[in-house]
């Protein structure tokens, strides 16, 4: 098992990810950004620009528990993490317009993500889905909020220490986790079949 | 009490089963999350296994919620055949109840209108909660004048892995077996496995779904009563659990924490199968309301 390392986001090389492999476990400090479905049909599908910097930023898929404290301001409820696949469309947008490198989420982006994600050195790193609770301690303050009209929805920035443990489930030298293990599924199926 | 003081227990009943059942799993859940945790033996599915483990704890240490994802609110009613209560009083007295919960807890809203996506922020909405009845002869549980709720806050994640098939009698069951595993793989990582998998088989398209929802809310380590369909959930449950999905689909042993299959007859040219997939964080929780307004609160 490859030893846990340690990252601070946003990163300021963007090409930084390109040594990490699949498999490899680490953790983050700095902040990541909150996102979601509609975060990303706002940005791409009805061109509204976020304010916020999303250069060399790590995202993460959710849609938090909040509790609204004053204009704009918001404490944590419960943060956790949501299945990627449905955000899978915008990786290329996220990556080349607006300078992303990592993507936090739980069940993977789909095999069609991996050439993006080697083309600008990126990666997607899998949480504990359902693990919200534990997320939330490692979660120090929202920072900052934009696109408010699409709660939960909005665009989050969430300052973490030792955020994980995450795991590299697709690099940026072709190798996802996930098509590993589904193609072994896929056989073992066929083989149960046969039983049947 | 007074007729109107049963309904307020009602309602409060709701509001408790739904903020219970996010924040506190139930035993046998927990048992199986630690089974699972004993007999995995790949790596990253043992990693996985600790973090949903340790999550369990915090949420119980800090009554915070298991999950963020405060989920479609599902409510399934065991109604007593004596039951006195007026259904319609207690249809409205759930959905009042849901958004108390939802207000007061600063729990995440997620109902929104199909087409303009427009949240309504309580958690409530046209048809929402979903309501399933039951009408059930009293037994050593439940009074036969007494209600039971069940609260099934429903996670996207493992909902949006929901399948339906009308197969035909030459699939046999052969057919039925392969369907469900089908959607197994098909489903991989996404559900947050390992999950329970709930299986509706017979009836008609919307019975079966009713009733893989159904399977879903049965506790870990049940059978269903006919001994050929228990049959089947065991094989199915070795069969799924050789596919190597494993913890959050990236490998190992524990792709299911379980399988329910709950049954009805179906037409002579029939044999829908439906699937609903529940994440390992499977929060359910119940109460059992009395005309006198007494709340008893169990898993």
């Amino acid at each position: 098992m490859a030893s846990e390392l340690k990252l601070t986001f946003p990163i300021t090389d963007l090409d930084a990810l390109r040594d990490l492999r699949a498999g490899q476990k680490l953790r983050v400090d700095g902040h990541v950004l909150g996102i979601r479905d509609a975060t990303h049909i706002a940005m791409f599908d009805r061109g509204e620009r976020p304010q916020m910097e999303l250069r060399g930023a790590a995202l993460i898929h959710t849609a938090p528990n909040v509790r609204k404290v004053g204009e704009g301001r918001y404490e944590k409820v419960c943060i956790g993490t949501t299945t990627s696949a449905r955000m899978n469309r915008f990786t290329r947008g996220l990556l080349e317009q607006y300078g992303v490198r990592a993507i936090i989420g739980k069940g993977g982006l789909l095999a069609d993500s991996l050439p993006v994600l080697s083309e600008f050195g990126g990666v997607y790193l899998a949480i504990t889905g359902g693990a919200a609770a534990l997320e939330t301690t490692q979660i120090e303050e929202i920072e900052d909020v934009e696109f408010e009209e699409l709660m939960p929805e909005c665009l989050w920035k969430f300052r973490v220490r030792d955020f994980g443990p995450l795991t590299v489930a697709m690099d940026s030298h072709g190798h996802s986790l996930y098509e590993d293990v589904t193609a072994k599924a896929r056989d073992k199926l066929a083989e149960l079949v046969a039983r049947f | 009490m007074t007729r109107d003081a049963v309904y307020d227990a009602v309602e409060e009943a709701a509001k408790e089963t739904y903020v219970r059942a996010l924040k506190v799993l139930p035993p046998d859940l927990k048992a199986a999350l630690a089974h699972a945790r004993e007999t995995e033996i790949d790596e990253t599915g043992k990693g996985f296994l600790d973090i949903m483990l340790e999550n369990v704890a915090v949420a119980e240490r800090e009554t915070n919620l298991v999950c963020q994802d405060t989920g479609t609110v599902v409510f399934w009613l065991e109604v007593g055949e004596d039951c006195p209560l007026n259904l319609a009083r207690v249809t409205a007295a759930m959905k009042a109840g849901t958004e108390q919960a939802t207000l007061e807890h600063s729990l995440r809203p997620n109902a929104v209108h199909p087409i303009t996506r427009k949240n309504t922020m309580t958690n409530t909405g046209r048809h929402l909660p979903a309501m399933h009845y039951e009408f059930v002869p009293g037994d050593d549980e439940l009074a036969a004048d007494a209600l039971r709720i069940h609260c099934l806050p429903k996670g996207s994640g493992c909902e949006n892995m929901s399948f339906l098939r009308m197969l035909i009698p030459a699939d046999g069951v052969a057919g039925v077996k392969r369907f469900i595993l089908e959607c197994l793989v098909e489903a991989g990582p996404k559900p947050c496995p390992p999950t329970i998998v709930g299986v509706g088989l017979g009836g008609t398209a919307d019975l079966c779904a009713a009733l893989a929802k159904k399977a879903v809310l049965r506790p870990l380590g049940t059978h269903n009563d006919d001994p050929v369909v228990a049959a089947l959930e065991d094989e199915l449950f070795a069969a799924a659990n050789e596919l190597g999905i494993g913890p959050m689909g990236l490998g190992g042993h524990n792709t299911v924490l379980g399988v329910h299959v709950e049954w009805a007859h179906t037409h002579i040219t029939q044999n829908p199968v439906a699937v609903n997939l529940q994440c390992w964080a499977a929060r359910r929780s119940s109460a059992v309301v009395t005309p006198e307004g007494e709340v008893t609160y169990g898993f």
